[in-house]
């Protein structure tokens, strides 16, 4: 899809999504999680936007918020050109079958007492949609959709392997036809094998249906392989978002770099030769995230005052839609910035 | 430093449980050998085994409802039949083991710095002071920041990748010889699994640690390990030296498994190579080759079950594959490497 046919379908404007900390017997708020923090983002019709980040850094609280399981503290939601931020439950359930999510444990999110044909048809009942026998031959035909057999419609989630019920999840999410899916983690608890089944399965649905994804996942093997385009997280902001191409080519943000490196490759030859600067450290609370940058405490590229001082907006590189959040991108890439060894930069 | 001399010798290790639905065989007639200062990678997917292989050699899967087969040869003893109070000496003083889940497998009620203590003081003759001087500096050499003023912490006050160092610190203490790691990095960050792989590449390389490190993750495998041995439904399926098995793999589950993961430093191929089906039940195993009825170059002869024999030039890679060795190697790039056989074609 060219850049300029591209038609929103999501737009986040400075979303925030915090979670007061309370403790003590009156519950008194200490502090708040900053798991969002003010985030722009527009998701376009037919892409699959990766998200990516390591655990705690909101991709997940994100992805939630987009499909309004969670309220956003602050900023605008906009969803197929109608906001809906501040919607109620009941003003919001129509806009449920617009927008599904696949959640990662195929285990946890399947209600164990119920039949598969229950689970996937439960949509469409609450819905209102249809009779009971349009809905059992509609939920056998999403069964066919996503690789099982209609067989299944009687049997319980216990005798399902973690993929197949992965396909249930999916079929369940596919049952009000709509238009954007959030799918967290979906093939993360999956042997590599089955992976690979799952996240062909997720493509070939979108060529037929033309669903919209935001597919979130650490695994940055599989995220570029599913993404057009793909946005990188780290405490609560966007560091850097690209097409996928590009940022796996050419990733600018020091934080986007260490992860790629950080990635094993299975070829140890290539292994044996890349160079892998480990980045010291772990993410810091989200509860006091770090001044300026928030990667400044464990940046090997770091610079005195400005990354601690000052916050780096997202800015553009290009023409392709490549922005990324640091005061140094020209420098970096020019080699005028040296890497710090990993020891130089341990003090947190 | 002459690596001729096996640390660890397991030969034809068989292990079998009974359950309700039937026997169950878990690890169906396994050997391999460990040297010093090497690490042997174990890849495979859920329920081939792999687990199992490596807590037997502990004793850890001993139970009224198991049953073992073969031997696991250790300094001069035999694991499998060694009494419960000469496995306690092996434990953590000769062969350790670090599991997946730092959270579950520390005490949550315990300070994590007794929790080491205890554990010296199990295997030395040291006194309180010493093992707790001993375990600071332990925890200082597995990266821990400050470790004197962690040693009183619970795990709980500890984040996941500090967890899984204190439990090389703990498996470290009494300087085993062997270290099993069972998906050590699988739940884990990025950046933090590639701090402890540095951490385990140092082990071995500073203490001469031997290693067997079970995972999943091909990368991982590329990354730190000698050898590769490929399991599939209880067994072997291919065993040989790392470049081995990644440039000339013969089995064509590994051929699978090596296609099933998309590579950031490749061209994006259009499709990711999925294995059809499911691995198969360990209570009826199919007949023949276990991996034939998913394998799309199966034939007649698959019925039969191939033992695992050097089929190449390469005397110390293994597989248990039929097919002839030069037909393989053009049916396996279409696997591994769609794009180039595109462009071949």
């Amino acid at each position: 899809m060219s850049v300029t046919e591209r038609e929103p379908l999501v737009e986040l404007e400075n979303v925030k999504k915090y979670f007061p900390v309370r403790a003590g017997l009156l519950q008194r708020e200490l502090g708040r999680v900053h798991a969002v923090d003010d985030i722009t983002l527009t998701i376009y019709r037919g892409e699959t936007l990766g998200l990516v980040g390591e655990s705690g850094c909101g991709k997940s609280t994100l992805g939630r918020t987009i499909v309004r399981l969670l309220e956003p503290t602050d900023g605008t939601i906009r969803f197929d050109g109608d906001e809906i931020t501040k919607l109620g439950r009941r003003r919001l359930r129509p806009l449920r079958r617009e927008m599904q999510i696949v959640f990662q444990d195929p285990y946890a999110s399947l209600n164990p007492r119920k039949r598969i044909g229950a689970i996937v048809g439960d949509p469409l009942r609450i819905h209102g949609i249809g009779t009971r026998r349009d809905r059992q031959s509609r939920v056998q035909e999403l069964l066919r959709t996503v690789g099982l057999a209609p067989e299944h419609y009687n049997r319980f989630p216990h005798e399902f392997s973690g993929g197949q019920r992965q396909r249930i999840g999916v079929a369940r999410a596919l049952a009000l036809h709509p238009k954007l899916i959030v799918a967290d983690e979906p093939v993360s608890a999956l042997d590599v094998s089955i992976q690979a089944q799952i996240v062909n399965m997720f493509e070939s649905l979108q060529d037929e249906f033309g669903l919209t994804y935001v597919f979130i996942a650490h695994d940055l093997n599989v995220v570029r392989h599913v993404s057009d385009r793909v946005a990188v997280m780290y405490l609560g902001s966007l560091v850097e978002i690209s097409p996928a191409d590009d940022l796996y080519a050419r990733p600018l943000h020091p934080y986007t770099m260490s992860l790629l490196e950080a990635v094993p490759i299975p070829d140890p030859d290539v292994e044996a030769k890349r160079k892998t600067v480990v980045i010291p450290g772990e993410l810091p609370s989200p509860v006091n995230p770090p001044s300026g940058c928030r990667f400044h405490t464990r940046c090997p590229y770091r610079q005195p005052t400005r990354c601690h001082d000052e916050s780096p907006p997202l800015r553009p590189f290009g023409e392709g839609g490549h922005m990324a959040a640091c005061h140094w991108v020209e420098q970096i890439q020019a080699g005028e910035i040296e890497p710090h060894t990993p020891e130089a930069s341990e003090e947190v | 430093m002459s690596a001729n001399e096996p640390l660890l010798e397991v030969d034809g290790l068989k292990v079998q449980f009974a359950t309700e639905d039937g026997v169950v065989k878990a690890v169906d007639g396994v050997s391999f050998t460990l040297e010093k200062g090497k690490v042997l990678g174990i890849v495979g997917e859920s329920g081939s085994g792999k687990s199992v292989t490596s807590m037997t050699l502990l004793g850890l899967t001993r139970g009224p409802n198991a049953r073992f087969e073969g031997s696991v040869r250790y300094h001069g003893m035999d694991l499998v039949k060694a009494s419960e109070s000469q496995l306690q000496k092996v434990r953590g003083a000769g062969i350790a083991m670090i599991f997946q889940d730092p959270m579950t497998s520390l005490n949550p009620v315990q300070k994590v710095g007794d929790q080491i203590i205890e554990m010296i003081r199990a295997h030395e003759p040291l006194d309180k002071k010493a093992a707790r001087q001993r375990t600071i500096d332990l925890l200082g050499e597995v990266g821990i920041a400050n470790p004197a003023g962690r040693v009183d912490s619970y795990p709980h006050e500890f984040s996941g990748g500090m967890r899984q160092r204190v439990m090389i610190a703990m498996a470290l203490a009494c300087s085993p010889d062997v270290l099993i790691a069972d998906e050590p990095t699988t739940a884990l960050d990025v950046t933090i699994q590639a701090q402890i792989l540095e951490l385990i590449a140092k082990l071995k390389d500073e203490f001469g640690t031997a290693v067997i490190l079970i995972t999943h993750d091909l990368g991982v495998v590329a990354r730190l390990s000698d050898d590769i041995a490929v399991m599939y439904a209880g067994r072997i399926v291919e065993q040989g030296p790392k470049g081995s098995i990644f440039y000339d793999p013969q089995h064509p589950y590994t051929w699978g498994l090596l296609g099933s993961i998309p590579r950031i430093d490749q061209p994006k191929p259009p499709h990711l190579h999925a294995i059809p089906g499911l691995p198969p039940s360990l209570i009826r195993p199919p007949q023949g080759c276990k991996f034939r009825p998913r394998c799309p170059h199966a034939f007649d002869k698959c019925m039969e079950e191939p033992d695992l024999l050097a089929r190449v030039e390469q005397a110390d890679h293994l597989d248990r594959c039929w097919l002839d060795p030069e037909d393989k190697r053009n049916r396996r790039t279409a696997t591994i490497r769609p794009n180039e056989s595109e462009e071949a074609a």
